[in-house]
């Protein structure tokens, strides 16, 4: 029997990848794939849509409606997508520097808009792609091609910043924790609106050798270790915390969702436009259909 | 809809042209002075069943075009120009992956913030060259309210016929000039929609190399499973690094258009048989350039008038025709020179060809043109 994601992969055509040996992105995309196989989703349906950098680069491999974008651009592209047609599933696949740098605006006002996409965000502290530079995530005093006497800037916690951007579901995961990601993947899918779920995937090829990691195995351990549920964050001091991170669903509230506002907004026009058609026919005949149709569209909201 | 008479803007009749063209998505940030297109998209839209969303910045509003286009619906955006700037690398990538849309510029004057309030005409080779690497796209400039009207359902049947970003440059006195206009009955205007695959998807090759270079798109969530990037590609929509490959998608994206200016060119001439003194002027400048030659014609002037009405691809052999029988040649234009080194182009110096130019926010008059004839004299 062939292994499960061999379904889901262009495998005959686009491989070999482009990620380096070690890279945590590959681990990422097979829970995406284990998450939409269990929720059943036709590919005909899968819209995947991407920005630019090395996690973007997985739209190339696996057998969906697939958009590699522009750097930072994922997000307004699929904000277009998703309005255009919302019952279509759209997945942002993007990293710490396509989502928060150059993709920062579009990142939060899509989290304030509470439109339905889920966005896969896998934060390697570091551009990848171009060589080794510095990203909004890099911690402070860590090390990257375009700071090599240690980074001077403070990192974003992007989960917290999708958070008070207005997000309705924020989870947090890393590439060792393999069946819980395929758990938080599937639950911000089932989500109606803005879902991130950020993934610490290592880059032992530049993060790693700059700041002096280890290989992708000591990588993987460092997160192993320094993850604590979220469920068991009571246990730990603050002090302790700070060089510990959180996993797990960080935060799922209520809110109404973008594209099912948007349709109301369509139905209350088009109710506006036939009562303005019928206030313009003269006589009693007029008046009576509008009071029906106010009866009938009051009933819809 | 029957045929009605409207006073109506400019920025109004690219609304309603838009609409009767079948445009169903519009992202937008409001701007001077585009925002009435906006506003009023948000209000039409929704009555037809169509999308309007307002964008947090115009990058955005150019990409939420391009995602809708893909998801299937005519989509455009309009704004001025440092909007327009903004929005050069969706244009980019709409030329590269080949996604039908429509960008209206409502020029004003510039560079940078510029004349919020005031007419332009100085965004003609930004429309042609304000994104990187080789390109081409359409772009076309009215004269009237009711011309904006009618370019603005060709700027929608030209992006979905050759899936190309077709820009159309209004300017400032364009958008917010308010003349009677005879909308016709909706059911008489030809509207065309872009090709679609017909055969299975196991064949479907979203970048074929076709006779013409225009190859059928389907729209995401259709069952045509395929990739899109502004990579360069192969035929299958794949990145790819082979010199062949780029060269053929090279082409393609240029012959596409240029192997069919006869169908998306067009001008319009006056007097152009016996002129020994020909004036050339676009979009809003060629109201007083007219009125000029009217003028000067009263007057016993032998002076023609061409007016590009499709700015690129510029109509060259057009004005070839007609430059070549007269002797000395005029380009009006309200900026410092940008079209006129298109005709120099088209005539390599041999002519005497002089700009009149005008960039005070105002819009140039009549007078000014037919002194600055009467000078040469």
């Amino acid at each position: 029997m062939q292994p499960l994601v061999l379904n889901y992969l262009r495998a005959k055509k686009q491989f070999p990848h482009v990620w380096c040996p070690g890279c945590g992105h590959g681990v990422v995309m097979g829970s995406l794939i284990r998450a939409i196989d269990k929720l059943n989703y036709n590919k005909d349906n899968v819209v995947m849509v991407s920005g630019i950098g090395c996690s973007s680069r997985m739209t190339s491999y696996v057998d969906f409606n697939t958009l590699h974008t522009l750097h930072g651009r994922p997000i307004a592209f699929a904000t277009g997508l998703k309005l255009a047609r919302p019952e279509l599933p759209v997945i942002v696949i993007t990293g710490d520097g396509d989502a928060t740098a150059i993709g920062g605006n579009h990142f939060i006002h899509a989290a304030r808009r509470n439109i339905d996409l889920t966005v896969i965000l896998m934060n390697n502290n570091i551009y990848g792609m171009t060589g080794g530079q510095v990203s909004p995530t890099t911690p402070y005093g860590g090390r990257g091609s375009t700071a090599k006497m240690g980074n001077p800037e403070h990192p974003f916690d992007i989960s917290e910043l999708a958070i008070a951007a207005g997000a309705s579901f924020v989870a947090r995961s890393t590439a060792y924790h393999v069946p819980a990601l395929d758990r938080l993947i599937q639950q911000a899918l089932e989500n109606k609106g803005f879902s991130l779920v950020e993934i610490f995937s290592q880059c032992p090829t530049y993060e790693g050798k700059w700041n002096k990691r280890g290989d992708a195995a000591n990588m993987l351990k460092y997160y192993k270790e320094n993850a604590v549920p979220v469920t068991s964050r009571s246990k730990f001091s603050d002090e302790d915390m700070k060089s510990k991170f959180t996993i797990g669903v960080l935060h799922k509230i209520e809110k109404a969702e973008f594209t099912a506002e948007y349709q109301k907004i369509i139905e209350r026009s088009q109710a506006q436009q036939k009562m303005n058609k019928l206030s313009s026919e003269k006589g009693e005949n007029g008046s009576e259909r509008k009071k029906q149709v106010k009866e009938e569209t009051s009933t819809k909201d | 809809m029957p045929e009605r008479v409207i006073l109506m803007q400019g920025n109004e009749a690219c609304v309603e042209g838009a609409i009767a063209a079948g445009c169903r998505f519009f992202g937008g940030y409001p701007i001077t002075p585009s925002t009435e297109i906006a506003e009023l998209m948000s209000e039409k839209l929704p009555q037809v069943g169509g999308k309007f969303i307002q964008m947090e910045d115009e990058i955005g509003s150019i990409s939420a075009v391009l995602g809708a286009s893909v998801a299937g619906l005519k989509a455009m955006t309009a704004t001025s120009g440092p909007g327009f700037s903004l929005m050069q690398e969706g244009i980019g990538y709409a030329c590269m992956a080949e996604i039908p849309s429509v960008i209206i510029n409502v020029m004003r004057g510039g560079p940078s913030t510029g004349l919020p309030t005031k007419t332009s005409q100085a965004d003609v080779m930004q429309a042609r060259w304000g994104t990187h690497g080789d390109h081409f796209l359409i772009t076309m400039a009215p004269e009237s309210v009711k011309e904006t009207f009618y370019l603005t359902i060709k700027a929608f049947n030209m992006a979905e016929k050759y899936r190309v970003p077709v820009i159309l440059l209004l300017d400032e006195a364009i958008g917010h000039m308010r003349e009677k206009v005879t909308l016709p009955d909706y059911s008489e205007i030809l509207i065309e929609d872009r090709l679609t695959p017909i055969v299975p998807p196991q064949w479907y090759k979203p970048y074929e190399i076709t006779t013409d270079f225009i190859t059928p798109m389907a729209a995401f969530g259709n069952g045509y499973r395929y990739n899109i990037t502004g990579l360069t590609h192969d035929e299958m929509g794949f990145p790819t690094n082979k010199e062949n490959e780029i060269v053929s998608t090279m082409n393609k994206l240029r012959d596409k258009i240029m192997r069919a200016t006869s169908d998306i060119s067009d001008y319009e001439a006056l007097y152009a048989d016996d002129a020994n003194t020909l004036i050339i002027a676009f979009g809003s400048a060629s109201r007083s350039a007219k009125e000029a030659v009217e003028y000067l014609r009263a007057h016993r002037r032998k002076v023609g008038f061409f007016r590009p009405i499709t700015i690129w691809p510029f109509p060259e052999k057009e004005l070839n025709r007609l430059i070549k029988k007269v002797e000395q040649v005029y380009v009006v234009e309200m900026n410092q020179g940008q079209l006129i080194d298109e005709v120099r182009k088209v005539e390599c110096y041999h002519k005497k060809i002089v700009g009149i130019n005008r960039y005070d926010g105002e819009m140039i008059t009549p007078n000014q043109i037919i002194s600055k004839i009467r000078e040469a004299k």
